[in-house]
């Protein structure tokens, strides 16, 4: 029997015709599709050939991943010297933090991991739990990273590189949000004195420029506390930056509740919910779902903006990074430091923004346009 | 730059009211048990962390010097990392003791901005780095170059002067750092660098090729650079002065860190020796101090010429004379008042 012949209504799919599927077809389609692209494609394939190979050449292929010096490396190759890098890698993960107690440091990012989970992922299992275990974790981490309480103690001032970021940028990041809430609710609030609180409040601290802040807070708050107060410098940063963190969260937490039909507050009014309840059960969930971009734009601004604490003499990893080229071994070398910093940043940031999308393909209920 | 410069100027006005009635910065020194020392972000051979996190450079074996002879450990100081605008008012604020940071001595800060500087240990002075393909063999062909030039330094100021005095026009590139300075430099972002010397001998030996560049002949300014300390202690200030004096005291009495313990293990011949080892004399009670502040200071560091060697003497990277800063039996400046 011929296996060509079949029953009607049960002649199986044919595969599509060879001039659309494949590579040629995909090029023809994508690359090659009119005059325009045909020239922005030249363009673009010459553009990448002149720059990956030499960015090949110098970051891998004639880099040193050894060395003691620079001069040592621009013995062995004339690329890249990544051996600045590795001898410094502690430096710029640990900073100043004394090298017998950098585990502490190790333990502290992996209970972050671990607290985060719960956080961030709400199909966790036990994740009661770690949400519990999520709001003790940062006494936890305080109790770590500063010691006391049978650690050795280690000064603030001894922080520095990525976990002075981290420090910085987790603390602003977990504290802005909900004082930013608050601050955007008292926006709108009908108690006039609560209203005129946040808003000077928002509108100083967006009025002012952070560096401003973290000068302030490095040396003039010395002048106006009394004589022989020491406040440490790091939380001084600390509040400055959630202050000011806050302040932006607030308002575009304020543009979520404003972008809420107002039939939403009223159903709230008419099922006799009182305030707190129908900000959490009705309005709230909607209004930060709506503001997620504008919130992580602000989380990832913040994060970046930790670099500035370099001005009040903190040292985190672009600081790190400059203190260590004055090294007469390794002067020179800015290449690869602002490409090791940046790619770190790359990451972070990068993350964050993927779990925004996360979010809002999670969340989302049919709202998109 | 405006703002922070009003700041400064603020903050400034601000600590002479708060802090003139208070002294006795020792007190406080000792009491925390750790010195504050304010030193820069990084310059090549004069302060910046080695591989270990551990600061070290020309400015920062001063600090521990210091720290030697008040607490009696060099460890115990904690580096207050500043930016050349930062410096004076993390000092006036109290979040620094004292200051090592290639500052130069000039009479507005002495007087305006309420510093007391220390003797002057390291003479220096601004010059011009090119590149050699430029074909200027004279900073008085530099008219219209675009110049780096570190804000809020002497070296912005002096820049300003030379060029208006030669009736030339010159286009800044503003950085804040040395080694933002190199960045730029080596990118071709501007013509021409400027710093002083020294800074200008280490960033051109951090270039890809230091032939291709030159330094001009012309050193356009004196920069005496020294220690400072905040106006209204003046014994905290006299601590910081005879310890400098007593470092280079001790190159020109022969006394290293290797035979510091050896010189001063008894009085000797020498009434010089003795009274800066204090076997004779009480010059320790003078300072608040006990008479061994001087030796604990070389066994820490060294002398001098010790410290030149270490970090930006003819062996180094920087590879600089001794030139005015040689002792003045040796055709130097370096002239420090004797202890007794």
């Amino acid at each position: 029997m011929n296996q060509f012949i079949y029953k009607p209504g049960e002649h199986p799919d044919l595969p599509p015709p060879s001039n659309t599927v494949g590579p040629i077809a995909w090029v023809r389609a994508n690359l090659l599709s009119s005059p325009t692209n045909i020239v922005l494609s030249v363009l673009s394939i010459w553009f990448l050939y002149e720059i990956i190979p030499a960015t090949l050449e110098w970051a891998f292929l004639d880099a040193a991943f050894t060395g003691e010096s620079r001069d040592e490396c621009r013995a062995k190759a004339g690329g890249a010297c990544w051996a600045f890098i590795g001898e410094r890698f502690n430096l710029f993960t640990y900073g100043f933090y004394p090298a017998d107690e950098r585990w502490r440091i190790d333990l502290t990012f992996f209970l972050l991991c671990l607290a985060l989970i719960p956080v961030l992922w709400d199909r966790c299992p036990l994740r009661k739990f770690g949400l519990y275990f999520a709001c003790a974790f940062p006494f936890i981490a305080g109790w770590l990273l500063l010691g006391g309480f049978g650690l050795t103690p280690v000064d603030t001032d001894e922080f520095g590189g990525f976990m002075l970021t981290l420090v910085i940028g987790v603390t602003g990041i977990s504290f802005s949000l909900p004082i930013g809430i608050l601050l955007a609710l008292g926006r709108q609030s009908n108690l006039p004195i609560v209203r005129v609180f946040s808003v000077g409040f928002i509108e100083f601290f967006r009025g002012v420029p952070l560096i401003t802040l973290l000068f302030v807070a490095s040396t003039m708050l010395n002048y106006f506390l009394p004589k022989g107060t020491t406040f440490d410098l790091l939380l001084r940063v600390l509040i400055m930056v959630t202050l000011f963190a806050s302040a932006y969260m607030a308002e575009v937490i304020r543009g979520g509740l404003q972008a809420l039909p107002r039939g939403q507050y009223e159903a709230a009014d008419a099922m006799g919910l009182k305030y707190w309840t129908s900000m959490r059960l009705i309005i709230l969930p909607q209004a930060l779902k709506i503001s997620i971009p504008g919130i992580v734009n602000t989380f990832i601004g913040l994060y970046k903006d930790t670099t500035l604490v370099i001005i009040i003499g903190l040292l985190d990893p672009l600081g790190v990074g400059r203190a260590s080229l004055a090294d007469t071994k390794w002067t020179g070398l800015s290449n690869e430091m602002y490409l090791f910093v940046a790619i770190f940043f790359f990451i972070s940031c990068f993350g964050m923004s993927r779990y925004s999308l996360y979010l809002e393909k999670k969340l989302a209920t049919g709202h998109e346009r | 730059m405006l703002k922070s410069i009003k700041i400064a100027a603020i903050a400034t006005a601000l600590s002479v009211a708060g802090f003139s009635a208070n002294a006795a910065t020792l007190d406080d020194v000792q009491a925390r048990g750790e010195l504050n020392c304010v030193v820069t972000t990084g310059l090549a051979g004069f302060a910046a962390p080695d591989d270990n996190g551990r600061w070290d450079g020309f400015d920062v074996e001063f600090c521990r010097a210091v720290a030697a002879a008040v607490l009696g450990d060099g460890e115990k100081v904690k580096f207050v990392p500043s930016t050349g605008k930062t410096r004076f008012t993390l000092l006036n604020s109290g979040e620094g003791d004292i200051l090592f940071r290639n500052t130069t001595e000039t009479m507005s800060r002495d007087a305006d901005l309420k510093l007391t500087f220390l003797p002057v240990n390291y003479y220096d002075g601004q010059g011009f780095l090119i590149r050699a393909n430029m074909g200027i063999g004279s900073a008085s062909e530099l008219n219209g170059a675009s110049v780096c030039i570190q804000t809020g330094t002497t070296t912005e100021l002096n820049l300003a002067d030379y060029f208006r005095a030669n009736g030339m026009s010159y286009e800044p590139v503003n950085i804040e750092t040395n080694e933002e300075g190199i960045a730029n430099y080596s990118g071709n972002r501007c013509d021409v660098y400027t710093t002083d010397a020294s800074g200008l001998a280490s960033t051109r030996a951090a270039l890809d090729d230091p032939s291709a560049h030159v330094i001009l002949p012309e050193i356009i300014s004196k920069e005496p650079l020294g220690g400072a300390v905040r106006h209204g202690d003046d014994q905290w200030a006299d601590i910081g002065k005879w310890v400098v004096n007593a470092i280079i005291n001790a190159e020109e009495l022969g006394i290293t860190q290797a035979n510091v313990g050896q010189m001063c293990a008894s009085a000797g011949d020498n009434p010089s020796i003795n009274r800066l080892c204090g076997t004779e004399g009480d010059a320790g009670s003078w300072i608040g101090l006990d008479n061994k502040w001087a030796v604990r200071a070389i066994e820490t560091v060294g002398n001098y010429g010790e410290i030149f060697e270490r970090h930006i003497g003819p062996n180094t990277p920087l590879a600089l004379e001794r030139g005015l800063n040689a002792q003045w039996k040796d055709g130097g400046i370096l002239y420090a008042a004797p202890i007794r």
